[in-house]
C-alpha cells in the first residue's frame, strides 16, 4: 500500500514561563492511503498535540522541536505558513471536538461551508453553494438549501457536527483528522456520527487518523491503533491485536476501564490509579512506571524501546523483553 | 420586529418623561433664579419679566405648561438671549458639535480598532506594550491637558495648525485629537481584550484549519465576534460626543453646545437647561436604540424580542 503519512521522530514543545513542556517526545508512526488508524491516550498523552503538529496549528508557544512529517512527498515541518495554508483544508481536512463551539456563531452555515472551495478551489460563488448543499445532503442534514442559510445556533449538536464533517471533507481531502469527534455527543449521536465517518470515509476515498480516549470509538472504525501516554506511542499494532492481545500494561489498564458486554460475568471496572507524568520533568524511565503494577526496577531508570511482538505490533514495555518475566495479560483473549 | 420597536419607543418617551420631570423639579430646587444678578434689577422690572415668562404662577401649573409646550416640539424661549428660542439656539449649535462629534467617532472608532487589533495579534510584544502605553495616556490624561499641550506644540511652536475657530478642515484637527483621545483609548484597550478572547475560540482555530489566510482569519472570523463590546460602548459615546464638550469648544473657541449647556445652568436659563437636556437624553436613547438593531444585525444569536 501507498504511504501517506509518515513521522518519524516528531518532538513537539510548549515553551512555558515555567519551562519547556515535552507534549511530544519522539513519535514516529505512518498511515496509508484508505487507512484508518485510531490514536488512543488520555488527557495530556500528546494525542491531539501530535495531529496539531501535523496541522501546523500549535499555540504561539509550541513548537515542532525535532522530526519530520512525510505527507504525500513532502515534510510539513520545512514548508512556510502560506503553503502550509495550502495543504490545511484542501488536502488534510481536521474536525474538533466540541461541534457547539467549532463553528463560528456569526456567520451562516453556507458561508462556512462555502470558504475551502473558494480559497483552494477558486469556485464561483454559485459553484460553491451548489456543492454546499450536495456535500449537506451526504452528510445526512434535510432541506439542505433551507438550512444553508441558518446560523449554527440554529442546529443541534449532531447535526453541527454533521457540518464539520462536511466542511471538512467539502474539498475531497486525502487525509482527515478527527479530533474527539463524538467525545462531546450522545451515545446515540456518536453512533451516527461514526457511522456515518466510515461511510463518507469510502466514498471520498479518504484515510482517517481519529484520535480519541474510547477504545470503543475505535474499535469500530479503525484497521490499526496506537496508544499514546506521557508524550510517546507505548503500543501499537492492528486493532484486533491492541484488542486481544495487548502487550502494554497502559493498554491493559485501558482494556479494563472500558465495560464489556460480553463478559456477562458482573465485575467492576478497575481505574488506572495515580497521575500522568509531569512533561516539565519527563521520567528518564517509562512514563507508566509510577502507575504499573508490573514495573521492575528497570522501568524506572530506562526508557524501554518498541519491542516487536507481532507482525505489524509493538509494545514500549521492559516485559516484553526475552529475559522479563513471563506475566499473564489480565485483558485482552479471555474476554474473546 | 415591528413589536420591539413599538415596545422600545413608548419605553422611551416614558424614560424622557422621567427625566425632563425629574430636571424641572430640581432646576427650581437650586436656589436663586435667572433674573438674579449680581447687581439686582429693580423689584418692578423683575415681577415684569417673570410675568412675562410664567414664573411668577405656582410650579405645578408651570410644569404642566413646559410639559404642553415639550409634546408640542416647543422648548421655549431662552430667559437670558432675548429674542432667541432654545430650538433656534440647538439648530445653531447643534451641527457644529455634531460636525465635531462625527469626525471624532469615526477616527476614535478606526484607529482605536485597528490599534486594538495590532496589540490583540501581538501580544506581548513591543507593539502590543506600545499601544497599551498609548491607550493608558489616553484614558489618563484629562482632555483640556491634551488640549493645551496640542496648541502649544502644533500652533505654537510649529504653527502648523490654528488654534481658535471652526471654519475648515485645518480646524478639526486638535479639537478631534482632544476630543477623541479618551475614546480611541478606551477602543484601542476594548478591542484588545475582546479580541484575544476571541482568538482564543474553537472557531478560529476551525477557521485556521480550513487553510484560510491569517487576514480572513482575522478580519472575518474573529472580528466580528470581537465587536459586541465595542458597539456597546460606541452607543453613548456617540452621544455623549454629539452634544459637545464644554471643556474643548471653550478651549478651541467653537461655537457648540456643549459650552451652552453650562452657561444656561449658572445663568438658571430655565428653559434652556431643560431644553437641552431633553435632547441630551434624546440622543442618548436613540444612539441606545440603534446599538440594540447593531447587536441584532452582527450576532444573529441576539433575537430583538418585545
Amino acid at each position: 500500500m501507498e504511504r501517506l503519512l509518515e513521522i518519524k521522530n516528531l518532538k513537539t514543545s510548549f515553551f512555558t514561563h515555567v519551562g519547556e513542556v515535552k507534549a511530544v517526545r519522539g513519535v514516529s508512526f505512518h498511515l496509508d492511503k484508505g487507512e484508518a488508524l485510531g490514536i488512543v491516550g488520555e488527557s495530556g498523552s500528546g494525542k491531539s498535540i501530535t495531529m496539531m503538529s501535523v496541522m501546523r496549528l500549535l499555540a504561539d508557544n509550541g513548537k515542532i522541536v525535532d522530526g519530520e512529517i512525510w505527507f504525500n512527498g513532502r515534510d510539513l515541518v520545512k514548508l512556510s505558513e502560506n503553503e502550509m495554508q495550502k495543504i490545511r483544508g484542501n488536502e488534510i481536512g481536521m474536525i474538533f471536538q466540541d461541534p457547539m463551539t467549532s463553528l463560528n456563531p456569526v456567520l451562516t452555515i453556507g458561508d462556512q461551508l462555502t470558504e475551502p472551495l473558494l480559497k483552494h478551489k477558486k469556485m464561483p460563488k454559485d459553484k460553491a453553494i451548489e456543492r454546499a448543499i450536495e456535500m449537506l445532503r451526504l452528510v445526512g442534514i434535510p432541506s439542505p438549501e433551507k438550512r444553508i442559510k441558518q446560523y449554527p445556533h440554529e442546529f443541534s449538536g449532531g447535526m453541527r457536527q454533521r457540518v464539520m464533517i462536511a466542511m471538512a471533507l467539502i474539498n475531497e481531502p486525502k487525509l482527515l483528522i478527527a479530533d474527539e469527534p463524538t467525545t462531546a455527543l450522545d451515545v446515540t449521536i456518536q453512533a451516527q456520527i461514526l457511522e456515518l465517518m466510515k461511510e463518507l470515509k469510502q466514498k471520498i476515498n479518504t484515510s482517517i487518523i481519529l484520535i480519541t480516549h474510547d477504545l470503543g470509538v475505535v474499535a469500530d472504525v479503525c484497521n490499526r491503533i496506537n496508544v499514546m501516554y506521557g508524550g510517546l506511542i507505548v503500543e501499537t499494532g492492528r486493532t484486533t491485536d491492541i484488542f486481544y492481545n495487548p502487550k502494554h500494561p497502559y493498554t491493559w489498564g485501558r482494556l479494563r476501564s472500558v465495560p464489556n458486554p460480553k463478559t456477562l460475568v458482573k465485575e467492576r471496572l478497575k481505574p488506572i490509579d495515580g497521575q500522568p507524568p509531569d512533561l516539565l520533568k519527563p521520567p528518564a524511565g517509562c512514563p507508566f512506571a509510577p502507575r504499573c503494577d508490573y514495573a521492575m526496577r528497570v522501568c524506572m531508570t530506562h526508557m524501554p524501546p518498541l519491542f516487536e511482538v507481532g507482525e505489524q505490533h509493538k509494545a514500549a514495555c521492559w516485559l516484553n523483553h526475552p529475559d522479563a518475566p513471563k506475566v499473564e495479560a489480565p485483558v485482552g483473549r479471555r474476554h474473546v | 420586529m415591528l413589536n420591539y420597536i413599538i415596545k422600545r419607543l413608548v419605553a422611551s418617551i416614558v424614560t424622557l418623561w422621567v427625566i425632563a420631570t425629574a430636571t424641572f423639579f430640581l432646576m427650581h430646587a437650586i436656589p436663586g433664579g435667572p433674573f438674579d444678578t449680581e447687581k439686582p434689577l429693580p423689584p418692578q422690572i423683575k415681577a415684569n419679566l417673570e410675568e412675562k415668562f410664567g414664573l411668577n404662577k405656582p410650579l405645578s401649573e408651570q410644569y404642566m405648561m413646559y410639559m404642553k409646550n415639550l409634546l408640542k416640539g416647543d422648548l421655549g424661549p431662552s430667559l437670558k438671549y432675548e429674542g432667541r428660542t432654545v430650538n433656534d439656539i440647538i439648530a445653531y449649535s447643534f451641527p457644529t458639535s455634531a460636525k465635531l462629534g462625527i469626525v471624532t467617532v469615526i477616527c476614535s472608532l478606526l484607529l482605536g480598532t485597528y490599534l486594538g487589533v495590532t496589540a490583540a495579534l501581538n501580544q506581548g510584544k513591543w507593539q502590543d506594550q506600545l499601544v497599551m502605553v498609548i491607550a493608558t495616556l489616553g484614558v489618563t490624561v484629562p482632555s483640556f491637558v491634551l488640549a493645551t499641550f496640542l496648541i502649544y506644540v502644533f500652533a505654537v511652536k510649529l504653527s502648523l495648525l490654528p488654534a481658535i475657530g471652526f471654519e475648515g478642515p485645518e480646524y478639526y484637527v486638535m479639537p478631534v485629537m482632544a476630543l477623541g483621545g479618551y475614546s480611541l483609548s478606551f477602543i484601542a484597550r476594548l478591542t484588545r481584550s475582546s479580541l484575544l478572547d476571541v482568538i482564543r475560540q474553537d472557531y478560529i482555530r476551525t477557521a485556521k484549519a480550513k487553510g484560510l489566510s491569517r487576514n480572513t482569519v482575522i478580519y472575518k472570523h474573529a472580528l466580528r465576534n470581537a465587536l459586541i463590546p465595542i458597539v456597546t460602548y460606541l452607543g453613548p459615546l456617540t452621544a455623549g460626543i454629539l452634544t459637545g464638550s464644554f471643556v474643548i469648544e471653550k478651549i478651541f473657541g467653537i461655537p457648540g453646545l456643549g459650552r451652552e449647556f453650562v452657561t444656561g445652568i449658572y445663568n438658571r436659563d430655565y428653559s434652556m437647561i431643560m431644553g437641552l437636556t431633553v435632547f441630551d437624553s434624546f440622543l442618548l436613547i436613540t444612539f441606545n436604540f440603534i446599538v440594540d438593531i447593531l447587536y441584532a444585525i452582527i450576532d444573529p444569536r441576539i433575537k430583538l424580542e418585545a
